[in-house]
């Protein structure tokens, strides 16, 4: 599969993404600039962690602008997948993309730490390969993953089952004390309606190699490739 | 011209920043708040003379990109 990983100016889990995707799921990635006005030969979007344009007016406010999303949003309306990694998150909120705001974290803290996450439905393409339920542990490093959405939109996500992933305690549970930003309903990543575009504030890029500490994060790229494969066996029949 | 704008965070959105604050007023002393709000403030220099054109391209931009609708309120005047 051919990945193409965005890079704003501020990014900084690009080459780790490059990484993961290349040396270990063994697929073809590269870096796209901001500036590009096309995706070239694309199977999907990485949206890479980082600070984009400083963080400055809003995190992702600014990179929604650049001229590669206006590729992205044309590549997202025919069904292309999209994921968006913490800032990437940010980015694809901010560009409408998904649903909801990210907002400071309630700690006012950068917390940068493992957490748990819970699949709470292995029905996207991003989750297709977890059991149902699976508790993942996975890194995050944000201060702003605060999620937001407005009651009639958080009912409507429910309803679609667009929640992808929550924070957990070791055990499962969805406490306050679980979630290290204060996100509405302890909501770690989030799709869209369409279920192409998902985002999520933890790092699966830096929990996908053992000696990293662990390799749950692979699972969301297995489940990626896994979607694409399916996706590609389906047209070739 | 000058366009004066203030954009703050919606009335359900959580304000942790507000709410820091306010407990390190009321530590200090400052008593009878019963709410503080943190918001940005942009000027935004206009050449030109259109208040009329200047509103309409202020409330655009406030809309597209100086705050978000989901989470924030805006308001400016143009003086």
């Amino acid at each position: 599969m051919n990945f193409a990983v965005l890079q704003f100016p501020g990014s900084n889990c690009d080459q780790d993404c490059v990484h993961v995707l290349r040396n270990v799921m063994g697929h073809s990635a590269r870096l796209l600039w901001h500036k590009e006005n096309s995706l070239g030969d694309t199977d999907a979007v990485l949206v890479p962690g980082g600070f984009s344009y400083g963080d400055y007016l809003r995190t992702g406010a600014i990179a929604r602008f650049s001229p590669v999303m206006q590729a992205v949003q044309a590549f997202a309306a025919q069904g292309g997948p999209v994921l968006g990694i913490c800032n990437g998150f940010q980015i694809l909120c901010e560009a409408g993309l998904l649903p909801g705001a990210l907002i400071r974290n309630r700690s006012l803290q950068f917390r940068c730490e493992q957490v748990y996450l819970q699949t709470v439905t292995t029905a996207s393409p991003f989750t297709n390969r977890c059991r149902p339920g699976q508790i993942l542990r996975i890194p995050v490093a944000h201060g702003e993953g605060c999620f937001f959405a407005d009651a009639e939109t958080l009912a409507q996500m429910k309803a679609n089952d667009q929640v992808l992933w929550r924070y957990v305690t070791a055990q499962g549970e969805a406490t306050e004390m679980a979630s290290p930003n204060g996100s509405l309903e302890n909501i770690a990543g989030v799709c869209n309606a369409q279920r192409n575009v998902a985002g999520l504030m933890p790092h699966p890029e830096r929990a996908s190699e053992a000696i990293l500490g662990g390799a749950d994060g692979r699972l969301i790229f297995e489940s990626l490739i896994h979607s694409l494969e399916e996706k590609k066996s389906a047209r070739a029949a | 011209m000058k366009a004066k704008i203030v954009i703050t965070p919606k009335k359900a959105v959580l304000d942790p920043q507000g709410k820091t604050v306010q407990t390190a007023l009321e530590h200090m002393g400052f008593t009878g708040l019963s709410g503080v709000h943190v918001g940005k403030y942009l000027e935004i220099e206009l050449t030109g003379s259109d208040v009329e054109a200047a509103r309409k391209q202020i409330d655009e931009a406030c809309h597209k990109i100086l705050s978000n609708p989901v989470i924030e309120d805006y308001r400016f005047e143009i003086v």
